[in-house]
């Protein structure tokens, strides 16, 4: 680490631990609820538990992106972070926002549309909060000494983040255009812009890891990056297929989005080929670990199971089932839980000063972790086909059918059982790092 | 082999025209939603009931339109499959039809309100939505 200022990002990283956890409990509620113990009914309705886990899931990730970028834009830009108090008020704000969002759900008092429940008064503050933030690194960049691609395109992801909001907060009586707008925000996110941010920092931690060429991973970041866009945004259209939009997003949305996996597999080979080069005399193994097993899971979770259910003649019968949840679950973990979890122990060591991140805790918390994922998608993925056969294919009730999955969602919360020993493991590590400190780098670049 | 700069002109080029037809073709599709979805019959009580199905997070248990959470049955077509006195009743006290079930939040709703809810379900179950929900194909009943 060079810079003091770089210091904030260890704050940003506890938060994420603690809504991270959060998360899961709210998951187990929602478990549980599928095998029939909804006894936290009057207080925590299944909408409440929902709205929250995916909410909690949404500002970790996007609060692990924002201090991944505090630490990485004044490195790459080589200076300080401009006004450094600023970035803490940043973070106080946006928890603040977070809290009171959670607790309106708690109240009924939401925007009810999946992903973007938060209330609309507080989505204006999110909307200041990311300007300040966006105005920081932003600053940082401009006046910085050096312009760097992987800083850009992890500026412009940022950017862009922020802008796509925007159309999720356009109203309209047409429950179909409410449904195309939150898409611009939800897919455009996940197919899209995001992908810039997981790129970006991807690039930057293999650069630091194994000490490969930048022009050479930064040329590569710009053919993935062309790869998805080119497949990404017209593939938006894999969620217009049933919605009141005309049929010809039915070709148009099958076809390019059939071809969103390839930014990932390019991505995931990228990775592996770089840490086979250049892995050998590493100090920082399991930060490595975690990079490459984002990019592999990454096309595992949402390039593979996305494509097994993007052509619409699956989609036209797994659409709207559980298949979604278990795609939703691997995807996002593998794609940006996983990056901003390699961020976090790449940088604990230089935040902290401690070199501890070669422990057997560390190992134990990445192979519990994923495994239990796996086994969770592979339980959600079991109940989706019932599901979609029982329900959609031989015309059953709804509720028959979900008494008939029972069994799956208790294979459910044994897998998410071993996937959070694998986080608690992971949560206690980060704790014993102990509280940011020690020395400065000398300035010397790579 | 492909140079930086070509790779930055890939990226570029192959963004700016995705978008721009991504664009173009928003416009027309905003044009033809109207028709699609038969915004004629998109009466004040429909938008009424829009609201309330918002403020209250239905979608939070059930998907409309394929949309929405996988807890609780899809009502797409409930105003086709349980007529207009089923769904009233659901909104008054959920445990009437389905006794020791799941559970649904039990809302306090005015008469105008349930009416309204159930004017914005009958006008999504109207829409063009190119088949979907599929017809179950192995329907003891349709063979
Ligand atoms: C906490 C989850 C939850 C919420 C929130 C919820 N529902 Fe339900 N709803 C259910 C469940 C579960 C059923 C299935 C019947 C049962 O077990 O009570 C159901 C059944 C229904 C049915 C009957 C469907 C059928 O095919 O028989 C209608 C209509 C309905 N809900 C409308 C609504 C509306 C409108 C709202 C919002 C104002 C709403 N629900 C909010 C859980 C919920
Ligand atoms: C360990 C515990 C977890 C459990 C038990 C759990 C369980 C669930 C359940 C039951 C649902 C709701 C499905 C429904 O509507 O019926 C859900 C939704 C969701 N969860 Fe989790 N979850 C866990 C962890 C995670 C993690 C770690 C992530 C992300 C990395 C995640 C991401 C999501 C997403 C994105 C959805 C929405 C899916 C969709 O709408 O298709 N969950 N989860
Ligand atoms: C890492 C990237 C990805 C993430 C985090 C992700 C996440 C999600 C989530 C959370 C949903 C549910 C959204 C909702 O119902 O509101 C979803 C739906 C979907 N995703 Fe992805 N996804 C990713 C990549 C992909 C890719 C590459 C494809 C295609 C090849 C794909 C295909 C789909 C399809 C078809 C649906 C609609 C499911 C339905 O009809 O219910 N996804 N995705
Ligand atoms: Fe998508």
């Amino acid at each position: 680490m060079k810079f003091e200022s770089q210091r904030v990002s260890y704050w940003f990283f506890s938060v994420c631990m603690l809504l991270f956890s959060l998360q899961i409990v709210y998951g187990f509620i929602m478990a549980f609820a599928h095998i029939g113990y909804d006894n936290l009914h009057s207080i925590i309705p299944f909408n409440t538990a929902r709205a929250t886990h995916t909410n909690l899931l949404i500002m970790w990730l996007l609060c692990g992106f924002m201090g991944s970028a505090y630490y990485i834009i004044p490195d790459e830009a080589d200076r300080e972070l401009i006004f450094p108090k600023l970035a803490y008020v940043q973070l106080i704000a946006f928890l603040l926002v977070g809290v009171a969002a959670i607790i309106g759900f708690h109240l009924n008092w939401w925007e009810g549309r999946k992903f973007l429940e938060i209330p609309r008064p507080l989505d204006y503050l999110v909307v200041v909060n990311v300007l300040l933030f966006i105005f920081l690194i932003g600053g940082t960049i401009l006046k910085g000494k050096r312009f760097t691609t992987t800083s850009l395109v992890l500026f412009f992801g940022l950017l862009m983040a922020a802008l796509l909001y925007i159309p999720g907060l356009i109203d309209s009586d047409n429950q179909t255009i409410d449904s195309y707008l939150r898409w611009w925000v939800v897919h455009l996110w996940v197919e899209g812009v995001w992908e810039l941010i997981l790129g970006a920092i991807l690039c930057y931690l293999l650069i630091k890891l194994t000490g490969v060429d930048r022009e050479v991973t930064e040329k590569w970041l710009y053919v993935i990056l062309g790869f998805t866009f080119l497949s990404g945004i017209l593939g938006t259209g894999h969620h217009f297929f049933w919605i009141g939009t005309p049929k010809y997003w039915l070709m148009l949305g099958g076809i390019f989005s059939a071809f969103e996996p390839i930014a990932f597999l390019a991505m995931a080979f990228f990775a592996i080929n770089t840490a086979r080069k250049g892995g050998r005399n590493i100090d920082n193994r399991i930060a490595l670990y975690w990079s490459v097993g984002c990019s592999i899971l990454s096309f595992v979770g949402g390039g593979f199971l996305g494509f097994a259910h993007t052509l619409p003649a699956v989609n036209y019968y797994t659409h709207g089932t559980l298949v979604t949840a278990m795609h939703g679950h691997l995807a996002f973990w593998g794609a940006y839980a996983m990056i901003v979890l390699s961020v976090i122990m790449y940088t604990m060591p230089h935040l902290t000063g401690k070199k501890i991140q070669d422990n057997a805790i560390s190992y134990f918390a990445f192979w519990t972790s994923n495994i239990g994922m796996i086994s969770m998608t592979l339980a959600f993925a079991v109940a989706g086909i019932a599901q979609v056969y029982l329900e959609k294919k031989v015309g059953l009730e709804f509720l028959v059918v979900q008494k008939e999955l029972e069994i799956h969602f208790v294979g459910l919360v044994l897998a998410a059982s071993l996937f959070s020993l694998g986080i608690g493991a992971f949560v206690y590590n980060f704790i014993s790092f102990g509280k940011p400190c020690g020395n400065l780098l000398p300035r010397n670049r790579k | 082999m492909l140079s930086k700069s070509q790779a930055k002109l890939f990226f570029f080029l192959g963004t700016i025209i995705c978008s721009l037809l991504f664009v173009g073709l928003t416009i027309d599709t905003f044009r033809k939603i109207p028709g699609l979805t038969h915004a004629e019959n998109l009466t004040p009580s429909v938008a009424r009931g829009k609201v309330l199905w918002e403020k209250n997070n239905c979608m939070g248990c059930h998907t409309l339109m394929g949309e929405g959470g996988y807890y609780a049955p899809e009502l797409t077509k409930v105003y086709e499959r349980r007529g207009e006195g089923f769904i009233k009743a659901m909104l008054t006290d959920p445990t009437a039809m389905f006794a020791g079930q799941r559970k649904m939040v039990t809302y306090k709703l005015t008469d105008q309100e349930k009416d309204d809810l159930v004017a914005f379900l009958k006008w999504i179950g109207e829409m063009d939505l190119n088949g979907f929900p599929p017809k179950p194909t192995l329907s003891q009943e349709n063979k």
